[in-house]
């Protein structure tokens, strides 16, 4: 509405007779007749409109999940892990060359688990800038929960046939502690594995982020929280089995744990969760929320001048990667068969950040593959090599940060852009 | 009734409201400015004819005085200009209106209401005043739609970030403000790829996404081409008017095309007020600043 | 003493003792020194060669089917006991002593003949007050109340924990109250002079393991505060530093055997030297290109620290090696009566300093400290005046990394030497100098100091691991509220 005295603009335009600049309308699909924008263009600029031509801007539309191309990908993954997989494995005999070995499932498994954390690492740091050096506690968490409750499916079955878990026999305790109370129920234990490493990254993630600690010296204190965490659960006393944690797992559900048919459903089962965060992963840093993510890793005081705050976003990134790597731990830990405290240790964690960036930051597809590519590695030296291990991940961590800061994603890109001009 | 009669009748009207607008279009605001309005909490009461008013207005630093007794104040839709040698204290007050630096002494109002000595920054900048830095501060990783939308002014939670769409309303403005600021052709580009120039309408575009009321820029052609200054000061003069501008600028031309009334601060205080030839003549603006 | 079964032998072994002169120590002595014969109901005594009869001390011939005398090990313990018992009347003071040392803590009521005899010749005033408390101690299971009231008083003035054991075990069966009385009182006296020792004993753990800390982060410091370089790797350069000196060791133990005791001498300036070029080379070779990115040089000095772990595994074996201390480090001084300071911790505590006034000499009064300061502050200008900027930061971060190595010296002379001897360090050099704050030596070194002193404080409540926990908890909570550290430079934010 006008001012109670008119500006200049208007009594300039009132003399020259224009009409007042009306809104420019736009659309998404079709462009739309609009009015004239009154003012001469000084210079030229290519891309605008000339003097009396209709000015038509068109804004992006909200793009779809995956590109056709995407989703191609994603349907062939999807058919690889719930038909193919199980089809190679558990019908195509075992003489045959395209028998896929119980060994390589459980493998890919566990691989894929690892797939999912490098996926919720990238989250977190990829589009967050927050590089965590702690998340294996989360994994852990989630691994031990399911742990609690394999343990408590033994029942009778272990070495001193009691029902209370053999390494609670040998330290002569005669009642389940207090928080084993819902750990033979599988609904509860489900829960656990999403609610415990929830509260625990919320509880940290607030009072970390409260305080303003950024960069460097928060991933120091994330890697203080595993390490007390582990220390922790080395004790005896905290009742989980001390440092040799949780193993001989019978039955999960009441179905033996170690059949082909078992693991070959917990590997369906991974392969899905994973592909499932990845779509999910994919909505999130597609919304504004990721763009606001986004705007907090590059230039977080402009974002907090925007009016956002960035602690709730922080702390529900965090939370989110927090419950995502918790999950994989549960899936994690019937696959391995064992669960202990050194998947606590603050190595593992940088393990996962390297994942992340041995892919590509910030591409969501990249982590995973990092994933596969160091862990795949990881396998076949450790048989093949095992003393050059150590030097290649070693190496791999140099090589990334110094020649590589965009991965094999950032690479690929690169070569097809090279290879298009 | 004949149409002379019709005719005459409507004059009569016509000087009726004329006299009226008389009494209403005085400088303070006319008979609808008395004392007996109601104010409304939040809003800027501009009846009086000022939006931004300090006065005496000191603050030191360290036993530095930099801010020496100032007194500014600027009307509604007005476009202001202040210029001044370095270390006149320019960049210091504008720290004072946005809420980062505490004065010493003096008042600072925003419309006849609204003490901003009262709030914090980020108070201040809810209510309606926004700032623009020397050095754009654009999302460098984001397009240019992106950083507009993110300075959308909406709820800006968590959760409604995550189901966020744009509602007709809201792309309407975005486009409005994207032609108003020179970007509607680079919609889609990423504002780390945009010159120094686009990129400070950019920034420009996502202070007005805002809808301020007061916009307080310091030296925003710093580091343009010629065109980009040219374009800028089209920019500025369609926003006069609508809202209203505080620059500070030194280039001097920019501002013979924008400027009604130029403000010279010198050492924390106005040296000097008046249009830019005025001030361009007064003496002591020429040993101070100008130069012979 | 020497026939018949073992009972038979230690009862006649003590009537022995209780009425021990000269030949009888001199027997009991033999029988210890396995130095006995007998060939049927004949004893020998043999020594060079040369039998002796017992009694008269005439030289016999020895017949050539004499049997040895077994001891069986409750035999050879009672023997020791006889032995220092007899010592106590000997003429030799040093000799009293050494068997008081030997006797302490014993309450064997057969004893009391003997300790009452004792303590009525002895003239030295520390022997006779130690004999008392011996005697006071065997006293309290008297069946005469007044001589356990008496005992109790005495023993209120002892200062040692063996007492205090004493006091609760006869509390546990006494049933006469105003001995019980008389006995608790002792018991709380006891207990406040050993309060002091255990309090001492605490801060001085703590001052040690502060010590510790201050080498570890003193190099940390210096590359994260001055430098703004997180260097994941800088246990590794610890552990060069451990390794350096366990070669020198073996260097010296092959050639220089006689000077053995002196190698730590040569040890300290080799492990800064190795530990320095180290990092030189590192610097040169990663971390320059990494300046201004503090997360990748994180992940990347990380990748250098694997690296560096495996070398030494693949070299030294992954096992640990072991490391001695000097003669003149081994042992302590004894100040009170439960508090003992060993030396190598001592020496360490003045090494540390002397590390730190000489880095703070060389920081704040050379040169170099001049350039390095100067290039941290305002690379440009430093740049503009002349100074070699990229040989600076190699030179810092080679000081820096030196130091890591003078650290990995000193743990080794207290700890094991392993491949994972950094990893055990490097979590609790980075909270030093989270908590200490950047760009300030000082700071470092009261956080070090702080946090070593706490987490022995706590260790006397919780235990080792939970005092962890415990530090580490806080130091999250303290960031909460400082998140510049204890002392920061104005303007710098806890961020990179």
């Amino acid at each position: 509405m006008s001012t109670p005295f008119p500006t200049l603009n208007e009594s300039l335009r009132a003399e020259q007779g224009m009409a007042p600049a009306g809104a420019v309308t736009v659309a998404r699909t079709s462009p739309q007749p609009s009015s004239q924008r009154g003012e001469e263009a000084s210079g030229a600029q290519a891309d605008s409109s000339q003097a009396s031509a209709q000015q038509t801007v068109t804004l992006p539309g909200k793009g779809p999940l995956l590109t056709r191309g995407g989703w191609s990908a994603f349907m062939a993954a999807l058919i690889a892990v719930c038909a193919l997989a199980p089809m190679l494995n558990l019908w195509v005999p075992e003489s045959s060359a395209l028998h896929l070995s119980t060994y390589a499932v459980a493998l890919l498994g566990k691989i894929m688990c690892y797939a999912i954390c490098a996926l919720a690492m990238d989250l977190i740091w990829g589009y967050t800038g927050i590089l965590s050096l702690g998340h294996g506690v989360f994994f852990a968490l989630g691994g031990y929960a399911m742990g609690m409750y394999l343990m408590r499916q033994i029942g009778l079955e272990g070495n001193y046939k009691s029902n209370l878990p053999d390494f609670m026999v040998f330290l002569d305790w005669k009642t389940l502690p207090w928080h084993w109370t819902f750990s033979d129920s599988f609904a509860a234990t489900l829960i656990l594995i999403v609610a415990v490493p929830a509260v625990v990254a919320f509880v940290f993630g607030y009072f970390a982020f409260r305080s303003r600690i950024k960069g460097v010296y928060f991933s120091i204190i994330t890697q203080a929280m595993t390490f007390a965490a582990m220390l922790l659960f080395f004790r005896n006393e905290t009742g989980f089995g001390g440092n040799n944690g949780f193993t001989d797992f019978k039955r999960l559900l009441d179905i033996p744990v170690a059949t082909p048919a078992m693991r070959m459903t917990l590997f369906v089962m991974t392969g899905l969760t994973l592909l499932g965060f990845f779509l999910f992963a994919k909505w999130l840093v597609g919304s504004k929320f990721g763009r606001v993510l986004q705007a907090i890793r590059d230039a977080e005081t402009r974002v907090m001048f925007s009016g956002y705050s960035p602690l709730g976003y922080k702390l529900t990134i965090w939370v989110i990667s927090a419950v995502m790597c918790g999950v994989a731990g549960a899936l994690y830990v019937p696959q391995v068969g064992i669960i202990n405290p050194g998947e606590m240790s603050p190595a593992n964690s940088i393990e996962i950040a390297i994942w992340a960036a041995v892919g590509g930051r910030a591409s969501l597809i990249g982590p995973i593959v990092g994933a596969f590519i160091v862990n795949g590695a990881k396998s076949w030296l450790t048989v093949a090599y095992p003393e050059f291990w150590l030097y290649f991940l070693g190496a791999l961590f140099i090589g990334v940060t110094l020649f590589l800061p965009n991965g094999v994603v950032g690479l690929v890109k690169k070569l097809r852009k090279g290879g298009e001009q | 009734m004949t149409p002379d009669l019709l005719e005459e009748g409507a004059r009569r009207v016509e000087r009726h409201g004329a006299a009226l607008t008389g009494l209403n279009n005085t400088a303070s605001g006319g008979r609808s400015a008395s004392a007996g309005r109601i104010a409304t909490a939040g809003e800027v009461d501009v009846a009086h004819g000022r939006i931004l008013y300090l006065e005496d207005v000191s603050v030191s630093f360290d036993g530095f005085k930099a801010i020496n007794k100032l007194s500014l104040d600027i009307a509604p839709g007005e476009l202001r200009c202040i210029i001044g040698p370095n270390g006149a204290g320019k960049t210091t007050m504008m720290d004072i209106i946005i809420g980062k630096t505490r004065p010493d002494a003096g008042t600072v109002f925003f419309g006849s209401t609204i003490d901003l000595l009262r709030h914090k920054e980020a108070e201040i900048a809810q209510l309606g005043i926004g700032r623009k830095f020397q050095k754009p501060t654009v999302f460098e990783q984001l397009t240019v739609f992106e950083n507009l939308e993110l300075a959308l002014k909406t709820n800006k939670g968590v959760k409604s970030s995550m189901f966020f769409k744009l509602d007709s309303r809201q792309s309407d403005r975005l486009a409005e403000i994207l032609v108003t600021i020179h970007l509607a052709g680079s919609v889609n580009r990423l504002a780390g790829n945009l010159s120094h120039g686009q990129k400070q309408w950019l920034e420009i575009g996502m202070l007005l996404m805002q809808d301020p009321k007061l916009l307080l820029l310091d030296e925003p052609v710093a580091g343009m081409t010629d065109e980009e200054t040219a374009r800028t000061a089209e920019l500025f003069l369609t926003l006069k008017g609508k809202h209203s501008l505080m620059v500070v600028e030194h280039d001097m031309s920019f501002i013979r095309t924008i400027s009604e009334i130029v403000t010279v601060l010198c050492d924390g205080s106005v040296l000097a007020q008046g249009t830019l030839d005025q001030v361009q003549a007064d003496e002591r603006v020429i040993e101070v600043y100008l130069g012979r | 003493m020497v026939f018949g079964d073992t009972d038979a032998r230690v009862a006649a072994l003590s009537q022995a003792a209780a009425n021990a002169d000269e030949k009888t120590a001199a027997f009991i002595q033999a029988l210890a020194d396995d130095a006995v014969k007998t060939r049927g109901e004949q004893v020998f005594v043999v020594k060079d060669d040369k039998a002796f009869d017992p009694l008269t001390g005439a030289e016999q011939a020895l017949p050539p089917d004499a049997e040895d005398v077994i001891n069986p090990n409750l035999m050879r313990s009672e023997l020791d006991n006889a032995l220092a018992a007899v010592k106590l009347l000997s003429r030799d003071e040093k000799l009293r002593a050494e068997a008081l040392k030997t006797l302490a803590g014993e309450s064997d009521e057969a004893r009391l003949p003997l300790i009452e005899k004792a303590y009525g010749l002895e003239t030295v005033p520390a022997l006779k007050s130690q004999l008392g408390l011996m005697r006071a101690a065997i006293l309290l299971g008297s069946p005469d109340k007044a001589k356990r009231l008496d005992a109790a008083g005495q023993l209120a003035s002892s200062k040692s924990p063996a007492t205090k054991t004493v006091l609760i075990e006869r509390l546990g069966s006494e049933t006469d109250a105003d001995v019980k009385v008389a006995l608790q009182a002792a018991l709380a006296k006891v207990e406040a002079s050993l309060a002091w020792g255990d309090k001492l004993g605490a801060i001085f753990s703590g001052i040690s393991l502060g010590s510790i800390l201050l080498l570890v982060a003193l190099g940390l410091a210096i590359t994260y505060g001055l430098m703004g370089v997180i260097n994941m790797a800088h246990g590794e350069l610890m552990m060069i530093g451990a390794y350096a000196t366990y070669v020198v060791q073996g260097l010296f133990q092959r050639y220089l055997p006689g000077a053995f005791d002196w190698y730590l001498l040569a040890a300290v300036p080799v492990a800064f030297m190795a530990s320095a070029l180290t990092g030189a080379v590192l610097e040169r070779g990663v971390i320059r290109f990494l300046y201004g990115r503090p997360l990748e040089t994180l992940l990347a000095t990380w990748g250098i620290s694997l690296m560096l772990q495996q070398l030494v595994r693949s070299i030294f074996g992954a096992q640990n090696v072991g490391v001695e201390n000097p003669v003149w480090m081994s042992g302590g001084v004894q100040v009170l009566g439960n508090l003992s300071l060993p030396y190598n911790r001592l020496v360490i505590i003045g090494f540390a300093l002397a590390v730190l006034l000489g880095m703070g000499w060389l920081i704040g009064r050379t040169r170099l400290g001049l350039f390095v300061r100067g290039v941290t502050q305002n690379r440009p200008i430093a740049s503009c005046m002349g100074v070699n900027t990229a040989r600076i930061d190699t030179y810092a971060f080679a000081l820096g990394s030196g130091i890591a190595g003078l650290a990995g010296c000193a743990l080794s002379q207290v700890g094991n030497v392993g491949p994972d001897l950094g990893q055990g360090y490097i979590v609790d050099a980075f909270m030093v100098v989270v908590l200490g704050g950047v760009g300030q030596l000082a700071g470092t070194v009261y956080a070090a100091l702080g946090l070593g002193i706490l987490n022995k404080f706590l260790e006397g409540w919780t235990g080792a691991v939970l005092a962890k926990i415990a530090v580490l908890v806080l130091i999250i909570v303290f960031i909460q509220k400082r998140p510049q550290g204890i002392f920061a430079m104005k303007g710098r934010s806890a961020e990179a």
